[in-house]
């Protein structure tokens, strides 16, 4: 490792009401894997967007290649030779694969050189891509690829990635760190943002910490553990979920030969979906995006009615029930987007308690709202899962999304479900929120409920889960033990890498 | 019933002057509405345009300052749209619909003074032998100017649209503004550009109704066109040439059942005078049907330019 490529001094940005970065200072040398670890809220994104011009720091030095550098726009960043793939995808649905990589260029050539360039570049790295087609038909880890190569081709010295892997698949997640690791060989840089610890440890050379938008450590991460970078990371030990060795008991939810068709022009049809869930157990549901999480969340909840005969709780057909009436019979279930789906924004906490909760709860007397019982209710969430609020009466979009998770999980956890869904239920939450909402979730099943967990997040099912599925492009592979997977199987099990073998073995 | 009456080479190019007003306000739509900005206001625009030329047309009777000056005026206005709901993030239907409004009650006032009186026209251009080929000549090459500015626009559209850098990057910013933003466009100065074409654009198409069209002020003359140019852009799923096939298609139906009314066709009038609304829908959906044309991601949506 040379000289350093980037330095950072005293970087502050400050948020009416939060300083995002507190005087941040580290160092990123040539031809190095620099991982950026941080929770959610740690500033890990403001310090990145100020790299790439998209935030003006308040004070603070940036030095680049040996030159002041101060990047106004995006533009003076992309010329001095930085080049960001974002964590939600900069990406624009209704444009072709060189459309969107002409946008990410200072001077495009035209489209049919550039269309040469693409096919070069993705071959080199071992990226394939079509520079013709619509970016909205390409799956999750296509999408990422033609971030990358929109990167490669303005041939960056440092490349800075936010969240790459969250929604790849383990094989896709391999072939990005052969390309980066590829890269380092050539001598670029690479800024890896992640909380993914073991990614981190495995690939990245120097990781610099952040807490609460400040430097807490630099270190090499393969000489730490897992658990000791997320004490760093946390700021204190947090306990991990228990593992628990209770038998399951009867069927409590059965689903047999489920198909619906998409939603919309870029749902996903549901095909001869078919899985059986017992008492106290727990069934994680993996997939990449967009595979049919929402949909298979739609058909359970009874947002959508499903076809008669499909699915049965406790052996009663349930298929054409709607939402409210599934619920009266116990099946509750918590979507994956907190604001407007799980809660409506605008509403205070008791407000939203009463949404889900009125039947149940007995929140509503005679057609009237009982509000003192629903307050009640409310403050007994908020207790019992440690929601940080002012009160019960704050508007659900003035929680941090972590406390907002921890309050809609736990409010249909203590109506007392026998069949909970629940759609990403740590998705954007900081480490210990996360490990409570599944600590949460184990002691529900330990009570008998029957739990289906639909995550992204294979560490949390694995850690979680009794049985395992996966989805894939709306099809749910036959459930396994979680002790008998390994993660190649997994891998293959959600299909594989897209596109990039025949290879779908047995699934 | 007399269809005899009907002169076919008079209806197709009464056809051609009666859809241009419709089509001008539709392109500059278009433009606005791929660039993700939904202005409701097209009405108020056009309407506006068409008092602004009507009057600086009478008062130095040359109708081309007329349409210059109508398209500066509606193009203003539209930017004061564009500053409301760009800059202020006002909400875009109700700023729309009051442009709309304030476009009918400001017309109404300048064009008091205006009523009954005449205008200078736009002579017929003189396209030398095209203009004097016997049928087609009089269908397609004996009109004014504006009916062909109106058709280069819409090329022009098209091209800048699919072919220029500039036009991806306006669909960009209409398709996904947070991810143009992080890729460092301007979203707003796109959109305010876009804005005021779509501004000039209407302008031009109401300044038409009141010098050649019809040719004088009346209030309230533009009738609706501005809606029917709104719903034109929708249902030709954002393309400039499918929004020509719609605007064509509205105006020849419109000219199509005033000539059946005049021959006494046996159809009652109402179902006549709403047929071109039904007609131009139905043709429109029938070729939107094929292929998933979405509306562009961000339309309607505001943008804040937050951290």
């Amino acid at each position: 490792m040379g000289h350093h490529l980037l330095s950072l001094r005293g970087l502050t940005k400050a948020y009416p009401g939060v300083v995002a970065n507190d005087d941040v200072s580290f160092d990123v040398a040539e031809g190095e894997i620099h991982a950026l670890l941080g929770e959610n809220g740690a500033g890990k994104s403001t310090l990145v967007k100020a790299i790439y011009g998209l935030v003006t720091p308040d004070a603070g030095e940036m030095e680049f290649a040996g030159r002041r550098f101060a990047p106004a726009e995006p533009s003076d960043a992309r010329r001095a030779g930085v080049a960001m793939v974002f964590q939600h995808f900069s990406l624009f649905n209704a444009l072709s694969v060189a459309e969107n990589v002409a946008l990410g260029m200072e001077t495009p050539p035209r489209t049919r050189d550039l269309a040469r360039r693409i096919r070069d570049v993705s071959e080199e790295y071992g990226l394939p891509l079509d520079p013709y087609r619509t970016v909205g038909t390409l799956s999750a880890g296509e999408r990422q690829r033609v971030e990358i190569v929109r990167c490669l081709l303005q041939e960056p010295r440092l490349l800075i990635m936010d969240e790459p892997t969250s929604v790849l698949t383990p094989q896709e997640v391999e072939i990005l760190f052969a390309t980066l690791r590829q890269l380092r060989e050539e001598g670029r840089s690479i800024l890896y943002i992640s909380h993914k610890l073991d990614e981190i440890r495995a690939l990245c050379d120097t990781a610099t910490i952040l807490r609460l938008g400040r430097r807490v450590a630099t270190c090499t991460p393969a000489e730490r553990s897992s658990r000791e970078l997320a004490e760093m990371m946390v700021g204190a030990s947090f306990a991990t979920p228990e593992p628990r060795g209770a038998a399951p008991g009867e069927i409590a939810l059965e689903v047999a030969g489920l198909s619906l068709p998409a939603p919309g022009a870029f749902g996903t049809p549901l095909r001869e979906v078919g899985f059986d869930l017992r008492k106290g157990e727990v069934l994680g549901i993996g997939g990449v995006a967009g595979n049919g999480q929402d949909e298979l969340l739609a058909a359970l909840s009874g947002e959508r009615p499903a076809p008669r005969g499909t699915i049965w709780l406790s052996g009663r057909d349930i298929s054409r029930l709607g939402p409210m009436a599934r619920r009266d019979s116990g099946l509750l279930s918590g979507p994956e987007e907190r604001l407007g789906h799980a809660a409506a924004p605008e509403m205070s906490l008791t407000e939203n308690a009463v949404l889900t909760a009125a039947r149940r709860e007995r929140l509503v007397r005679g057609g009237f709202i009982d509000w003192d019982a629903a307050e009640r209710f409310a403050r007994r969430i908020v207790d019992r899962f440690d929601v940080r609020t002012p009160g019960t009466d704050t508007a659900a979009r003035a929680l941090s999304g972590g406390n907002l998770q921890k309050y809609v999980i736990g409010r249909e956890i203590l109506q007392r479900p026998e069949v909970l869904v629940v759609n990403q239920p740590t998705w954007g939450v900081d480490a210990a929120a996360a490990a409570a909402i599944r600590q949460a979730l184990l002691d529900l099943a330990a009570k008998g409920t029957a739990i289906l967990v639909i995550s992204q997040d294979l560490d949390e099912l694995m850690q979680i889960s009794d049985r395992f599925a996966a989805l894939n492009e709306g099809r749910l592979s036959p459930a396994r033990p979680v002790a008998e997977l390994t993660l190649e199987r997994i891998g293959l099990m959600m299909g594989g890498a897209h596109d990039m073998e025949v290879a779908h073995a047995e699934a | 019933m007399d269809f005899g009456s009907i002169n076919p080479v008079l209806l197709v190019a009464s056809v051609m002057v009666s859809a241009t007003p419709i089509l001008l306000a539709a392109i500059g739509e278009t433009v606005v509405e791929r660039s993700g900005v939904l202005n409701l206001g097209v009405e108020g625009m056009m309407i506006t345009g068409a008092v602004v030329g009507f009057a600086v047309a009478v008062n130095t009777g040359d109708p081309a300052s007329g349409f210059a000056a109508a398209a500066l005026a509606s193009a203003v206005l539209s930017l004061t749209f564009g500053v409301l709901t760009q800059i202020f993030l006002s909400n875009q239907v109700a700023t729309g619909l009051g442009l709309t409004l304030v476009g009918l009650g400001l017309s109404s006032l300048i064009g008091k003074p205006y009523e009954g009186m005449k205008s200078p026209t736009l002579p017929k251009l003189d396209l030398g032998p095209l203009s004097d080929l016997p049928v087609v000549g009089r269908m397609l090459f004996s009109h004014d100017i504006m009916v062909y500015l109106a058709l280069g626009i819409v090329a022009l559209v098209w091209m800048f649209l699919k072919f220029t850098r500039a036009g991806l990057i306006l669909r960009a910013a209409g398709e996904n503004h947070d991810a143009a933003h992080a890729l460092g466009y301007h979203v707003v100065r796109v959109r305010l550009m876009a804005i005021f074409f779509g501004g000039a654009c209407a302008g031009l198409g109401g300044a038409y109704l009141s010098l050649v069209r019809v040719p004088q002020w009346t209030e309230g003359m533009t009738a609706g066109a501005g809606w029917i140019a709104l719903a034109i852009v929708v249902f030709a799923s954002w393309r400039p040439w499918r929004v020509l096939v719609g605007a064509y298609l509205f105006g020849g139906v419109t000219v199509l059942q005033l000539n059946l009314q005049a021959a006494g066709a046996d159809v009652p009038v109402a179902l006549l005078s709403a047929s071109p609304y039904l007609v131009t829908i139905l043709v429109l959906v029938i070729i939107s049907a094929r292929g998933a044309h979405a509306a562009p991601g961000s339309l309607g949506r505001p943008f804040h330019a937050s951290q």
